[in-house]
């Protein structure tokens, strides 16, 4: 048990106490993420209710295609981050890793794929500033927001890839016992950043499409 | 007597065994997760940056002391007093008692050998280095002229001066504060001794809950608003420009909803502090324990919902100001029922008049005039004709710089021989106590003054009808700074030729004196067992007068 007696860290008497400790802090932090998201979508829920025009008009030029499978791909992704939590807990250490490098990779494809709808929003100018291409002005608040809301929730995600290779590294070298609290934090990380994105998919896809 | 506080036996091996003799080089400094090591860290940081919004303002009193202006440009003025706001709140208010002395005190507080996560612990440390340092070179070299609120349109379309990269310094400091806030959530929850209920938690450990919830959950709406307005600035990204159907008063909701819960970021702690002094020095336990752990909650909750009473005058709807106002009037209970509560501590109480019990004492005379005050400005009214007044400023520094510093040195005093094992110039220290009080009134009650006869803020020119008031404002300013600097000097002396304290000089009953003076790194050399409730000075002082061989023989000199 020597594996097991490493995953233990200071303070901790037992490794259930410090998974569960992990996993506390983790959902400390998720709550203040919480809110760093509220605030955007607060400003989202305010400039709608006072441009509800605007953004309708604003939202038909989202593309959709791309958002929907970035949905897929990141919905699919937390399923296997799920399993690669299972399979940690019973220290099944192939299937872990197998599942964090499938997460990792579904994590990159929406990232390329994002990469490809920001080139042809910017091919289209929207982007907020000289010559943005659609009427009434308000539409720059939406695009304006678009561009935020997105962008944080891709460096969200960038720190979970980050992450989940960092941790597949430690794994791999035995640094780290996968039976250890790291994936309890890793995991809860990664449904968060999901969980983001499914309330952006409405706001910002489905807005101007009623 | 079999009740009387024991959680344990004293510490054998004294300080042979001190966190401090745990190494002596510069790495076993930078490097360290010990929670103690990190609150001296950071102890030295907030110390540093203390000093440099000091000499800022410094500045600003000197300037004001002519009403023509004499040595300082108007945008000189401007980013003398912006670097002033942003160091003093964001670099040494909000981290001050609870970076150091909870990082100190409240592991030792609840029997934990350690905080939750203690390498995250030295992260936050770091981040708030490397924030606040980047912060302060940006102040000193480009400068920010917006004031410490950053407020949009002037900061996102029209300030000439670095507001990104000032406001980036905040940003990962705010990551600093929300990491440490995260941190003492769990180790309040996590990591508490056997015995240790949380209505036996004493109320500074509750005062570190609280304010830990406030930190994670206020500080990124913050962090949101300033990378709002980054972004309007250097993308040209239209959040809150009018021209395109923006509101700028948006930002200052979300700026407030912020910052006006860091308000008790600063003030909840101090009353932690203030809660532990009284009891000592009164012999007493703390009136209405009960009611103070749920006034402290109350006042982190309500203290959520007051942020609009900064916009009375910013074009909000008379009906949310209503609300608005009635919410801050409804933060002044649970307040009161804190300042009533400490004043029935004191009733016939064996009040000692030791340094840290005269900081407690004006702090809390100066919290209640600050509070007061706070009522006035609460009141629509009252607060549409002191809007931006100097009233507002003599207000906010009555309970920002009044009670939180004036508690931040009691809690210094007090804590003092347990951190460093030294005992300090008592007379001195009595000294430099009343001499902040005074300094600190004559600084602030002729502001009072002046911002209710109609001086405002931020302007260095003025009516020379002000000058009598400005001139005894800059007056208290030096002494107050004298107060200062002070314990720079008996503080550090003791360092060096300090007497050995004992590990209870004040005979304290708090879990934290029951270990060994400075501790030891694991905190206590046995796992401490927690019987009674916090502030069993009753019973303490009964088993001494009737000379019974008192069972706290941890607890320092006693008979």
């Amino acid at each position: 048990m020597t594996t097991l007696a490493r995953a233990v860290q200071e303070p901790w008497p037992d490794l259930r106490t410090q998974r569960e400790a992990v996993g506390l802090g983790m959902w400390f932090f998720l709550a203040s993420e919480v809110l760093f998201f509220a605030a955007l979508f607060c400003s989202y829920a305010v400039y709608r209710s006072f441009n509800e025009e605007a953004f309708r008009t604003a939202a038909a030029h989202t593309k959709i295609v791309y958002g929907s499978i970035n949905t897929v791909l990141l919905l699919t992704s937390s399923l296997t981050m799920t399993i690669a939590l299972r399979a940690a807990t019973v220290r099944l250490r192939r299937l872990t890793m197998i599942c964090l490098g499938a997460t990792a990779f579904l994590g990159i494809a929406f990232l390329v794929c994002k990469g490809l709808e920001y080139r042809s929003d910017i091919l289209e100018h929207l982007v907020p500033g000289a010559g943005f291409p659609l009427s009434p002005p308000a539409t720059e608040i939406f695009w304006g927001l678009y561009w935020i809301m997105t962008g944080v929730h891709a460096i969200h995600l960038t720190a979970g890839i980050g992450i989940v290779i960092v941790v597949m590294v430690l794994f791999g070298r035995g640094t780290v016992p996968v039976q250890g609290s790291t994936m309890e934090g890793v995991a809860i990380y990664w449904h968060f950043v999901d969980t983001v994105w499914i309330f952006l998919f409405p706001l910002i896809y489905l807005a101007g499409r009623s | 007597m079999s009740n009387m506080t024991l959680p344990f036996a004293p510490a054998e091996e004294a300080a042979s065994s001190s966190y401090l003799d745990e190494g002596h080089t510069l790495a076993s400094w930078l490097l360290t997760t010990d929670h103690k090591r990190i609150a001296i860290l950071y102890t030295l940081s907030i110390t540093v940056f203390f000093f440099i919004g000091g000499i800022a303002i410094g500045l600003v009193r000197l300037e004001l002391i002519s009403p023509t202006g004499w040595f300082l440009t108007s945008d000189e003025y401007n980013r003398a007093f912006t670097i002033h706001g942003i160091i003093m709140v964001w670099f040494f208010l909000v981290p001050s008692i609870p970076a150091t002395m909870g990082n100190f005190i409240l592991p030792l507080m609840i029997g934990a050998p350690d905080v939750a996560f203690p390498r995250l612990n030295l992260l936050s440390w770091y981040l708030y280095v490397i924030g606040a340092a980047f912060t302060v070179y940006v102040l000193l070299t480009g400068g920010v002229d917006t004031g410490w609120t950053f407020y949009p349109p002037y900061s996102s379309n029209f300030s000439h001066s670095a507001v990104v990269t000032a406001a980036l310094g905040v940003f990962v400091v705010g990551f600093s504060s929300i990491a440490t806030g995260v941190n003492f959530l769990a180790t309040i929850h996590m990591l508490r001794a056997p015995g240790m209920t949380w209505f036996r938690l004493p109320l500074f450990a509750w005062s570190m809950y609280v304010v830990s919830m406030v930190m994670v959950l206020a500080t990124p709406v913050l962090a949101m608003s300033l990378l709002l307005v980054s972004a309007e600035r250097l993308f040209g990204l239209p959040i809150f420009d009018p021209r395109v159907g923006g509101d700028p008063l948006l930002f200052q909701h979300l700026f407030w909803f912020y910052s006006h819960p860091a308000v008790y970021i600063m003030i909840l702690p101090a009353m932690g502090v203030v809660s532990e002094v009284i009891a000592c020095f009164a012999r007493r336990r703390v009136f209405g324990y009960v009611f103070m752990v749920y006034a402290l909650l109350m006042i982190g909750v309500v203290g959520f919902m007051v942020w609009g009473h900064h916009m009375f005058v910013a074009g909000q709807s008379p009906f949310a100001n209503l609300i608005f106002s009635f919410l801050s009037f409804i933060v002044a209970v649970p307040s009161a029922i804190k300042v009533f509560n400490w004043t029935a501590t004191l009733y016939r109480g064996q009040i000692g008049f030791e340094a840290p019990m005269l900081y407690a004492l004006g702090f809390i005379g100066l919290f209640t005039i600050g509070g007061l005050t706070g009522l006035f400005l609460a009141s629509v009214p009252i607060d549409i004709a002191t809007t931006d007044s100097y009233f507002v400023v003599a207000h906010f520094h009555t309970i920002m710089v009044g009670g939180s510093v004036s508690a931040f040195m009691a809690g210094i005093h007090y804590w003092w021989p347990k951190v460093t094992g030294k005992i300090y110039h008592e007379f001195i220290a009595q000294i430099a106590a009343i001499t902040m009080f005074l300094g600190f009134n004559l600084t602030f009650l002729p502001q009072f003054v002046m911002g209710w006869l109609g001086m405002p803020r931020r302007y260095h020119i003025y009516p020379e009808v002000f000058q009598i008031w400005h001139v005894l404002s800059s007056g208290g300013a030096v002494i107050l700074a004298v107060a200062y600097l002070l314990p720079l000097g008996y503080l550090g002396w003791s360092l060096i030729n300090g007497d050995s304290a004992g590990d209870n000089p004040w005979e304290a009953t708090g879990l934290e004196w029951q270990t060994s003076s400075p501790p030891p790194k694991q905190n206590f050399l046995r796992p401490p067992r927690v019987t009674s409730a916090p502030y069993q000075y009753h019973e303490f002082g009964r088993a001494r007068e009737e000379g019974e061989p008192t069972r706290v023989e941890g607890q320092g000199r006693a008979p």
